[in-house]
């Protein structure tokens, strides 16, 4: 009987204390304004930060989809190709672990896409009537998983056209040789590129984390005289602690809070203009749709920022 | 001489020296108890130890040679949870008041209520018993800044004996205060010791001393060079 008595006050005293330190963090909040407002804007700006990284990460990405989009590597056939033929190769070439996608170009399309590409120029057009027959062949476009795969799916298909070579190639050319120099170029910079981002990326991040680490310091040094006290008055050090840490709480929830609202103007301004300079990506649809996991990692690195900044800090007035 | 033996006293001072690092001795072998109860009061000029004596009875400082008892107890042998502990049972009053500026005179006294655990219903009835007793009348929602020197020193005092300690250390306490104020701050205390309170006073006030007519250790070069009952102010 005894014991659960001393257990049922324990609990009673921790909700109690729970409930004080929580009070006298708020208390504080809004005594120290100034202070407060102080660390709420800075942190404010490392939440920027961390925001803008996940932004340009999404533009980033989507540009370089587009740009891997854009690189692919056809391959014409001869004029008298039996279709049959062709289609073999296409499906053996999409069961290519590397190719993403596989398109077929019939040379009456090629004739089509040709004829609408010089529709203005009537000099080719006039010529190309005087054939009898169509001129060109048909082609199959690959396009590659990783800009980086283009070099083996090049030799898969030399080895096939070497193979046939003995009796009949359909292939008449491959255009992988002239796009080389180009692909392996782009190949790095898009490597470098990712390198590079990620370098600043966590160069920015860290610096601004620095900042609101040492903003949080200063703040919480104005109180070192105070913290002195509370220990010779006989409070615990997590007593002590607490009304920091809940401190440090709000700063990284009002700080989430402004940037989540101040993204919304901004990416709207910003959507029109990524949308049309990237392509691809409008930044306040991608702030929309993925609202949740933005808030979650926006609001998750203030309120850890603030805690870990305010009990560093603390820690420091508390040895004894 | 007062002397007690070791088991009766509330502290025992044996043997204590210290050194600081710039090999100045601010205390030099110094031996003394005060008796539960007692009213004592250190004097001596500044940097004869007697700042260095009351940290050592908080366990802020430790002696390089000696040891410290509270209640037959080394303070320097015990962890930070019973140090915690300790400082709980002693009420300490500072020359320059040391109370939190962002709470209410209210707020101050409660904290270090809250901070021994007691429950929101104690707080409730104690707070204002302490403050009648401190006299400070109707400031007790006034933040530090808006007292005077007069009344900081009260709610100090209000906070440090809020939760009954055993010992009150005051700390020159007066030494910011003119004559009027240190008399009535004395007077606090002299009621605060009748209710049964150890009280230690330092001072380099020969009036205060003179109306005490209670013990006086005298202290000179970090040596205690007299030590009288109902002493006065001999320097």
């Amino acid at each position: 009987m005894r014991k659960a008595d001393t257990c049922y006050s324990n609990i009673i005293m921790f909700l109690t204390n729970t409930r004080r330190v929580i009070r006298a963090g708020f208390i504080s909040f809004w005594r120290n304004r100034v202070i407060s407002l102080a660390s709420v804007l800075i942190m404010t700006v490392t939440l920027f930060v961390i925001g803008f990284v996940i932004f340009l990460g999404a533009l980033f990405q989507s540009s370089l989809e587009q740009i891997r989009g854009k690189v692919d590597v056809n391959v014409y056939f001869v004029t008298d190709a039996p279709e049959e033929d062709i289609f073999v190769l296409r499906d053996s070439l999409s069961e290519l672990p590397e190719v993403a996608s596989v398109s077929y170009t019939s040379r009456e399309e090629a004739l089509a896409n040709f004829r609408e590409r010089h529709k203005d120029d009537y000099l080719t057009i006039q010529a190309l009537d005087e054939l009898d027959d169509n001129p060109l062949g048909a082609s199959v476009g690959i396009k590659a998983k990783e800009t980086a795969q283009y070099e083996s799916i090049a030799k898969f298909l030399e080895e096939q056209s070497a193979l046939a070579k003995g009796k009949y190639s359909i292939i008449d050319k491959i255009n992988y040789e002239q796009n080389k120099v180009a692909i392996n170029r782009l190949t790095k910079i898009l490597a470098g590129a990712e390198k590079i981002g990620f370098a600043v990326t966590v160069f920015l991040v860290l610096i601004s984390i620095i900042i609101t680490f040492n903003t949080i310091r200063l703040a919480i040094y104005t109180s070192r005289d105070e913290i002195a006290v509370m220990r010779l008055v006989g409070a615990g050090n997590k007593y002590i602690q607490g009304p920091f840490v809940v401190e440090g709480i709000m700063y990284g929830l009002f700080s989430a809070a402004i940037t989540l609202i101040l993204f919304y103007p901004i990416t709207l301004w910003l959507g029109d203009v990524t949308d049309n300079f990237f392509g691809g990506i409008n930044l306040f649809e991608y702030y929309v749709s993925n609202f949740t996991q933005i808030l979650l990692i926006i609001t998750l690195s203030g309120v850890v920022l603030g805690t870990i900044s305010s009990m560093l800090a603390v820690r420091k007035y508390l040895r004894v | 001489m007062v002397n007690f033996e070791k088991e009766d006293a509330m502290i025992y001072f044996d043997k204590v020296s210290k050194k600081y690092n710039d090999n100045t001795m601010a205390l030099d072998q110094v031996s003394f108890s005060v008796a539960p109860g007692e009213f004592v009061s250190i004097v001596g000029h500044s940097g004869a130890g007697k700042t260095t004596l009351v940290k050592m009875l908080l366990a802020e400082e430790r002696p390089t040679e000696g040891a410290v008892f509270f209640e037959s107890v080394d303070i320097h042998t015990l962890n930070k949870r019973s140090v915690t502990d300790l400082r709980r049972r002693i009420g300490i009053v500072f020359q320059d008041f040391r109370l939190l500026p962002n709470k209410t005179a209210y707020e101050n006294i409660a904290f270090a209520m809250e901070a021994a655990g007691r429950t929101d219903a104690e707080i409730a009835s104690d707070v204002p018993q302490v403050l009648e007793l401190v006299d400070l009348g109707e400031k007790v929602w006034n933040f530090p800044h808006q007292l005077s020197g007069g009344e900081r020193q009260r709610v100090a005092i209000a906070r440090a004996i809020i939760n009954q300690p055993d010992l009150l250390i005051a700390d020159e306490p007066t030494g910011n205060l003119d004559p009027i104020n240190t008399f009535e701050i004395i007077q606090i205390l002299q009621k605060i010791n009748d209710m049964g309170t150890t009280v230690v006073l330092t001072t380099h006030n020969k009036g205060v001393i003179d109306s005490l007519e209670k013990r006086v250790i005298t202290m000179e070069g970090g040596k205690i060079i007299r030590d009288d009952e109902k002493g006065r102010y001999v320097l």
